[in-house]
């Protein structure tokens, strides 16, 4: 965006909210239980009736220093409940329990390997905890409910710096968010069950003619995918730059208001929500029903060394140490389990690359047309290491893995049991192999005569044959040895 | 009044155990007496006879059966209207509350009952305890059993006027800056604030929550103790009630009369206090000097009346539990919306912020509105460091001055109020003055510490006899050392409940 020679660089700072994996609710004993009929899961105090008091899940605050510590952030050695109020039919208090100015944890960063091979570093301001609010329901009828389930849900909040300056960035720090969130067990972080929200700031930082004007920041608010955080990146900066060139002056932060908007997902465009004038006063205070919290040190570095390798670093060491793609890499460390499995099938003598393929490949495809990751399909450290080993030693086809290893899930056998079992280990006396090229032969005429005139549709045919005999194989004999019995049959 | 509803509390229980009376036969006097007084004094918001008589029937069961019985056994108490019950219903005598029935029953409330307490039902009160004289109640005032021209105090004026004019031999009642203890000293009773932690506030419909606290009113300090005894303690419900040992205050009582020594500040025996209440707390003092207690001169300058630029009284004191108080009022209250439980406006809102509006206009009434608006206004962008973080510096050197005046003495004795109960109306026109009604109970909800309204005598008004509290205040936890000391003046005085003219 520097047609006009101008200089167009975005400022992003991103909120992140994600719902903690606690059994229960923030303050209360209720179920934290994602599509339960609504107003089930409720009691007194979620529902803020009058004279019912908050008591605080000591879980919520495991998980969220664990997160804070795995997002670099510095753990408070104390910390305290503030009420923000606003009135909101999804709050029932009309006041949400958060923290105000003593948060967690605050001050962490995050480094973002982005395409270009660069590393980045997002400065992290805050990280805490606070109480979901409920969801309001529009009927068809034009009536709203309000379903209070998730009143109460424990919620972390990530305070982002502005330090983002791309789509690419805002997605990668967003996903690495996610995926740490995911990595540490701190949350489920499904982004169909509404786990993860994204608020983005943004504005523009323009320079034309060696002078640097700056747009007024927007928030857009609410955001539960990656695509609409992404449309909506680039739709604001487009947005922005559009308005400033109309008016360089009045559009700018000194002169224009900051503004909410919210993302409209059927024009992919946002819109206006409320400005800066008309912006809440959440009249925060110290929530007099809860005591502050002190975090005892040593518990804190007990947490801290019981975090082990985050994705990034497992990234690097699979590139570096396994010889992976940054593909394969990525893939791989999606959640910590499917490493973990990759990691165990190596640490008994398994080859890394062929190991990994076979996660990614086969694995990969199983994992998605089942809805899992691609740990919990099932299959075993060692079958995934007996698996590759086979492979490697040229016992077993690439294609005859696949079937292995989708038979053998959920199975007693091992890899070699089912292999042998279904006769798809090579073939190495020949024997099985030329009964599979002479059924080719008398099955496709036409294809050896192709062969046999040496025209210009040979090379087509004679692969055709190898395809025919391989299929016969199921695999089990190799390309290698087929080609040649091939050829002997059809010279012959 | 007949013999069963003047009994103590533990005269009843006694009664009850050992088979001389049956509960059902307390409960019944009782209830009589309620359907007697209640019609001049308008004491309840409800009565809960049917539940009330099968409970104490339950409970002669219990003892035919065999049964230890529980210490409260058979005693008919009465709960001040923002205690929480999963029966009946729960108003604060609130129009905005008017149909809530409560789906739990709160703490203390709880423990009462599993006591062996009847309950006779729940009291009127200013509305969400926001005043002195129940004066602010939906319902209507509560009359003085001394002189129904009278207020009986607020905001707990229902539970005092109840056990006052012998409808009940306990209430309980809640203390944000002297709610038990002012109207117990209006209507001659004991009524005690337990330290702020003591007892669970879960269930108890929250005004100033760092303020809240719910206490016993009794006939004498015995019942206080023994009511303290039941309610008292941890309640993992309440993450601001402290996991704290709670001793045997009724034994504490019935052991040795321990030395004492008694602070008399200074503060709060000058400007603003009626002669009359001053020469009866006087006497008092000089029951404690002649019992042998130890004299001694306090002082809690930040908690000193004095009169301001316009001559007119004020205290740090009251400026600063009004912010607080305020402040917490105004979030407190905000859930009552009419979205999700409790009155809605009848009327048809144009949206959901009309809806608000009109539905918190509608059934919120003057004092209360006034309180959210001071609140609202404290605790907004700008104003916060001025009002609500000076008013907590403020509170922290009204606690330290507590804390150097209890080097000098075990308990500090003072008026409870600076008046005799005032006439009904008399004040609603000028909140000011009214707030200056706990000008003595406040410092000591600020501070957190227990303290208990004794009463201590009578001054006569035009020819009415009107009673005299004094307060007793003691260090955190120390509610065993300020009944003890209120137990010694009944005993030194031979202090006995005296049920007022009008009540039978």
């Amino acid at each position: 965006m520097s047609g006009s020679g101008d200089r167009v660089a975005p400022v992003i700072g991103l909120e992140i909210h994600a719902e903690l994996r606690t059994r229960t609710k923030l303050f209360c004993r209720c179920a934290n239980l994602f599509g339960a009929p609504p107003n089930t899961q409720v009691c007194p105090v979620c529902l803020g009736l009058p004279g019912a008091l908050p008591v605080l899940n000591a879980e919520a605050v495991r998980l969220a220093v664990l997160a804070g510590l795995a997002l670099g952030c510095e753990v408070s050695a104390s910390t305290k409940w503030d009420r923000k109020s606003y009135y909101y039919p999804d709050l029932p208090k009309n006041y949400q329990i958060s923290q105000y100015d003593l948060p967690l944890s605050r001050e962490g960063h995050m480094d973002l390997e982005l395409s270009d091979g660069t590393v980045k570093r997002i400065g992290i301001i805050r990280a805490h905890l606070e109480e979901d609010a409920g969801k309001n329901v529009h009927e068809r009828s034009g009536t709203t409910g309000v379903d209070l389930n998730r009143a109460g849900v424990p919620l972390l909040e990530v305070v982002s710096r502005p330090d983002m300056s791309s789509t690419e960035e805002v997605l990668a720090f967003s996903r690495e968010v996610r995926r740490l969130l995911k990595w540490i067990g701190a949350s489920d972080a499904n982004m169909e069950q509404g786990h993860v929200r994204f608020e983005p700031n943004i504005n523009l930082h323009v320079t034309r003619d060696g002078r640097t004007y700056r747009t007024p920041i927007t928030e857009v608010k609410n955001l539960n995918s990656f695509k609409s955080l992404e449309a909506t990146v680039v739709h604001e900066v487009e947005r922005q730059y559009a308005l400033w060139c109309r008016d360089p002056e009045g559009y700018s932060m000194e002169r224009a208001p900051r503004e909410n908007r919210g993302y409209d997902a059927v024009s992919g465009r946002t819109v206006f929500q409320r400005s800066k004038e008309e912006a809440h006063d959440y009249r925060y205070f110290p929530d007099p029903d809860l005591v502050p919290v002190n975090l005892d040190p040593a518990w804190v570095a007990f947490l801290r060394g019981g975090l082990g390798e985050f994705p990034s670093a497992r990234r690097r060491r699979y590139r570096e140490r396994y010889g992976l793609s940054d593909k394969d890499a990525a893939v791989l460390t999606q959640e910590a389990a499917t490493g973990g499995l990759l990691d165990a099938a190596v640490s008994s003598g398994a080859d890394p690359r062929r190991s990994a393929a076979l996660l990614t490949g086969v694995g990969a495809r199983l994992a998605n047309e089942r809805g899992l990751s691609i740990a919990e399909i099932g299959l075993t450290p060692r079958s995934l290491a007996e698996l590759a080993g086979l492979v490697h030693a040229g016992e077993l086809t690439a294609t005859a893995a696949n079937v292995v290893f989708a038979e053998i899930l959920g199975t007693e056998l091992s890899p070699r049991e089912l292999a042998a079992s279904r006769g798809l280990l090579v073939s190495r006396d020949g024997e099985a192999v030329a009964l599979w090229v002479r059924e080719a032969l008398e099955a496709n005429p036409k294809a050896v005569a192709d062969v046999r005139k040496h025209g210009k549709s040979e090379k087509k045919a004679f692969g055709f044959l190898v395809g025919q005999v391989m299929q016969r194989s199921r695999g089990a004999a190799s390309p290698e040895q087929v080609q040649r019995l091939l050829r002997e049959a059809l010279d012959g | 009044v007949s013999d069963l509803t003047t009994l103590t509390a533990r005269d009843i229980a006694r009664g009850v155990r050992s088979g001389a009376f049956r509960a059902e036969e307390v409960a019944e006097a009782s209830l009589e007496r309620c359907r007697v007084v209640d019609p001049r004094l308008h004491v309840f918001n409800e009565l809960q006879a049917e539940r009330a008589l099968a409970r104490a029937r339950d409970v002669d069961r219990a003892r035919s059966a065999g049964q230890l019985l529980p210490p409260l056994a058979g005693v008919p108490v009465v709960l001040k209207d923002n205690l929480c019950t999963s029966w009946g219903r729960t108003t604060c005598s609130s129009r905005i509350l008017s149909t809530f029935e409560a789906p739990y029953t709160a703490t203390a409330v709880r423990r009462l009952e599993e006591a062996g307490a009847i309950v006779l039902g729940k009291t009127n009160m200013d509305e969400f305890a926001m005043g002195s004289s129940t004066e602010s109640s939906a319902t209507g005032v509560t009359r003085n059993p001394y002189d129904p021209e009278r207020v009986a105090g607020g905001s707990s004026g229902g539970s005092a006027a109840a056990v006052a004019a012998a409808l009940a031999a306990l209430a309980l009642g809640s203390d944000t800056g002297g709610s038990v203890r002012q109207p117990a000293a209006f209507c001659g009773v004991v009524g005690l604030k337990p330290t702020y932690g003591r007892v669970s506030r879960y269930g108890l419909v929250a005004y100033g929550s760092s303020l809240d606290q719910i206490g016993p009113l009794a006939r004498d300090a015995r019942d206080a103790a023994l009511a303290l005894s039941v309610i008292a303690g941890h309640d993992p419900a309440d993450s601001t009630c402290l996991r704290r040992h709670v001793p045997d205050y009724v034994a504490l009582l019935a052991g040795e009369t321990r030395p004492l020594r008694i602070g008399l500040p200074a503060e709060f025996f000058g400007e603003g206090l009626d002669p009359g209440v001053r020469r009866v707390l006087e006497a008092a003092v000089e029951v404690y000097r002649r019992s042998g207690a130890e004299i001694a001169e306090v002082s809690l300058p930040h908690s000193s009346v004095h009169r301001d630029a316009s001559g007119a009284l004020a205290s740090y004191a009251i400026a600063c539990y009004y912010i607080v108080a305020m402040a917490e009022a105004s979030s407190n209250l905000a859930r009552y919306d009419g979205v999700h439980f409790g009155f809605r406006t009848p009327s048809s809102p144009e949206d959901i912020v009309d809806l608000y509006s009109r539905t918190r206009a509608e059934g919120f009434g003057e004092e209360v509105k006034r309180r959210i608006l001071l609140g609202t206004y404290t605790l907004s962008s700008g104003y916060y460091d001025a009002y609500y973080d000076k008013a907590l510096r403020v509170r922290r050197l009204i606690q330290e001055d507590f804390g150097r005046a209890f080097e000098r003495c075990d308990v500090i004795l003072c008026p409870t109020t600076p008046t005799p109960p005032f006439r009904i109306g008399e004040k609603t026109q000028d909140p000011l003055t009214m707030y200056l009604e706990d000008v003595y109970t406040i410092s000591v909800s600020l501070a957190g510490l227990p303290a208990v309204s004794v009463p201590c005598g009578f001054l006569d008004a035009q020819g009415t006899r009107l009673p005299v509290g004094m307060q007793l205040i003691g260090p955190l936890f120390e509610e065993g050392r300020i009944l003890e000391a209120a137990y010694r003046f009944e005993r030194e005085t031979g202090a006995r409940v005296v049920f007022p003219g009008a009540a039978t």
